[in-house]
């Protein structure tokens, strides 16, 4: 039998009261009486909307467009970054970019979220996963489909896996998420 | 430098909302606790106290800018200096820290280190999007911005790597939530079983709720002193407690915000730059470790916190200690999931890189003289969250570095019984513990050492 929620989940609205309880006059007995009156809470807004650059980091957005998954290399040494940095951590150097679409690609990592921040709820339960490339030494977080989040399994680790692109990108990091590797 | 003493401190109850006040005077509670506790009245500890630290992580949850100044004159020191430190989960422990340079350096003679966070102004699912702004935003945030997720795919490759399991992960949360059973201030004082843990409400597999702490009100604060400073506090009429308590070693370490980013060194590099100077010496270490890199073990990855180790080697060679296990007699750690807890064993060198399931399960980091429902091997050697850590007691972030400094002082000062009106969680004769505080998936991480004076 399926484990039923013994409660309801709480929120913050609330309605609008018309008249605050308060003592009919400020004698000092009603002021000391004010000492023991319960918290007012109001809900106050903040909406805010920020322009967002990815700066640096930009072609690696346009390539998932183009549904290409880059990567940054140091020109010296090789060292690379699935999730692209401007800047080599060892050297300074600037990196260049590389193209790993076609890297073989493997789960390191995963979880399955069954809930999440507030802008995430909605799509619960989703699964995270960190990918690591063969000849990439760092990693990439990703959402992964193709998996039944109620089956989660640390066999999953290790899967071979592939990369998948929004056809109508979003400009996000989840235009790209990845897939169990099809076998042909 | 000069010895830095740590005399006294105080914690607000820590709760999951606190309505009733503004975070100024939730902060105020824990200050005036710390102040009466040497015996001294507001105004005279106020016109006689240097400066301070202030301690909160979050500008978002209070919407309140410069809420540390807005303490600084609640609390009546203004115009005396002070400043707002903020490294995540951390910020706590930095926050103590800083204090102690300010001492150390002479700059100060008594300086007071405060922190709060009031986490109930929003709900809890806008809460998890607040601290999960604390990763990447172009890269880690969109892809489903949650740390209890991050969290458990560190453990789902410690798991992996290591045969951790979700019992020994849950062995922690009966452990840390039974001590607090014992600790009026702690926010969840329950007794669990493993079943009872693993039938919890999944959040993110494989932690279940009973594995995560929960989100507080709170505040705490510590005063430290120069022995100059403790003079100056006893003439004016102060009485402070006797042993003293000395921070004899700090140790801070850095790690990628993107766990993605951090590498994967070789053996060679492992052990000549992160391992213990314990783990060195020993022949028998050094060829366990050969067995896990050819097994294909790889160093910090994302099962392991590197800034916990860098911040441990350096708190211990500061502080002389060699061998953590036996020469601490307790450690407040960062447990904001059992996972955490039991990947910062090892950090911390109480066990090896990869043994630390069975060390959580061992006995070895529970209280003596507490019956927790489990068959424990072996007795307690170093008891690890004997408060209850950040799973019972909550985790108002920018108070809870300051939280564990307090329970460490009271624990070493023999006073815990006076504190929590219940003597269970008082060791015996604690001499040295230390106290970790660490920021987003291991970003930013401290570890003090307090240690009885002579």
């Amino acid at each position: 039998m399926a484990k039923l929620p013994n409660q309801r989940e709480e929120t913050i609205g609330g309605y609008i009261v018309h008249g605050v309880p308060f003592p009919l006059s400020t004698d000092s007995e009603a002021l000391d009486f004010l000492k023991k009156m319960a918290p007012l809470q109001i809900e106050q807004e903040y909406k805010i909307t920020y322009l967002h650059s990815y700066a640096q980091d930009s072609p690696w957005f346009a390539a998932l467009t183009n549904k290409r998954l880059l990567a940054t290399q140091d020109p010296e040494s090789g060292y690379s970054y699935a999730t692209p940095r401007g800047h080599d951590m060892f050297s300074g150097m600037e990196t260049q970019w590389i193209d790993i679409t076609n890297k073989p690609a493997f789960i390191h990592a995963f979880t399955v979220c069954h809930f999440g921040s507030e802008e995430f709820l909605p799509e619960t339960p989703f699964v995270l996963a960190l990918i690591e490339f063969e000849g990439v030494n760092t990693l990439l977080l990703t959402r992964l489909m193709g998996i039944d989040p109620s089956q989660a399994s640390l066999n999953w680790i290790g899967m071979h896996v592939q990369p998948r692109f929004l056809r109508n990108s979003k400009l996000k990091p989840t235009d790209v998420y990845f897939v169990p590797k099809e076998t042909s | 430098m000069r010895t830095v003493y740590a005399i006294s401190g105080g914690v607000s109850k820590f709760s999951k909302a606190r309505p009733d006040k503004t975070f100024q005077a939730i902060v105020k509670e824990a200050y005036d606790y710390a102040i009466q506790d040497i015996f001294l009245d507001f105004p005279t500890f106020t016109r006689l106290v240097d400066g301070s630290v202030a301690s909160y992580f979050s500008d978002h949850f209070s919407r309140q800018l410069m809420a540390g100044i807005m303490v600084q004159d609640y609390l009546g020191l203004i115009p005396k200096p002070g400043h707002r430190v903020e490294g995540g989960g951390a910020t706590g422990g930095i926050c103590l820290q800083e204090a102690w340079k300010a001492i150390a350096s002479g700059h100060m003679d008594i300086c007071l280190a405060y922190g709060f966070e009031t986490m109930s102004h929003v709900e809890t699912w806008k809460g998890n999007e607040f601290i999960a702004l604390a990763s990447d935003v172009s890269f880690d945030y969109p892809v489903g911005g949650f740390y209890s997720g991050y969290y458990a795919m560190m453990v789902t490759r410690h798991m992996k790597e290591f045969g951790t399991t979700v019992e020994q992960m849950a062995a922690v949360s009966v452990k840390n939530h039974l001590n607090a059973y014992h600790n009026p201030y702690a926010q969840k004082r329950n007794r669990y079983t493993i079943e009872d843990v693993r039938n919890a409400t999944m959040v993110a597999w494989p932690l279940t709720r009973l594995d995560i702490c929960v989100m507080s009100d709170g505040a705490a604060v510590v005063i430290l002193a120069s022995e100059n400073g403790i003079k100056r506090l006893e003439q004016a009429g102060a009485t402070i407690t006797r042993p003293l308590v000395a921070v004899t070693g700090i140790g801070r370490g850095t790690d990628a915000m993107r766990m993605s980013d951090r590498p994967h060194v070789d053996y060679g590099f492992f052990m000549e730059n992160y391992a213990t100077e314990q783990e060195k010496s020993s022949e028998e270490t050094r060829a366990y470790y050969k067995r896990l890199w050819d097994h294909g073990t790889r160093y910090p990855g994302v099962h392991s916190f590197r800034a916990g180790r860098t911040a441990g080697n350096m708190a211990y060679k500061m502080a002389g200690i060699f061998d953590p296990l036996h020469e601490l007699d307790f450690i407040e750690l960062h447990d904001a999931y059992t996972s955490s807890e039991i990947q910062t064993y090892e950090d911390l060198g109480l066990c090896r890189y990869g043994e630390g399931g069975l060390f959580a399960i061992s006995g070895k980091a529970f209280m003596p003289g507490i019956d927790y429902g489990l068959e424990l091997q072996e007795t307690p050697i170093c008891p690890v969250n004997p408060s209850g850590g950040l799973i019972a007691c909550g985790h108002p972030v920018g108070a809870t570095g300051l939280m564990q400094g307090v329970f460490a002082i009271w624990q070493i000062q023999g006073t815990i019984a006076k504190h929590f009106g219940d003597k269970t969680l008082q060791l015996n004769n604690a001499k040295l513990g230390a106290i970790h505080s660490h920021a987003g998936t291991g970003t930013y991480v401290t570890v003090s050492i307090l240690e009885r004076a002579n």
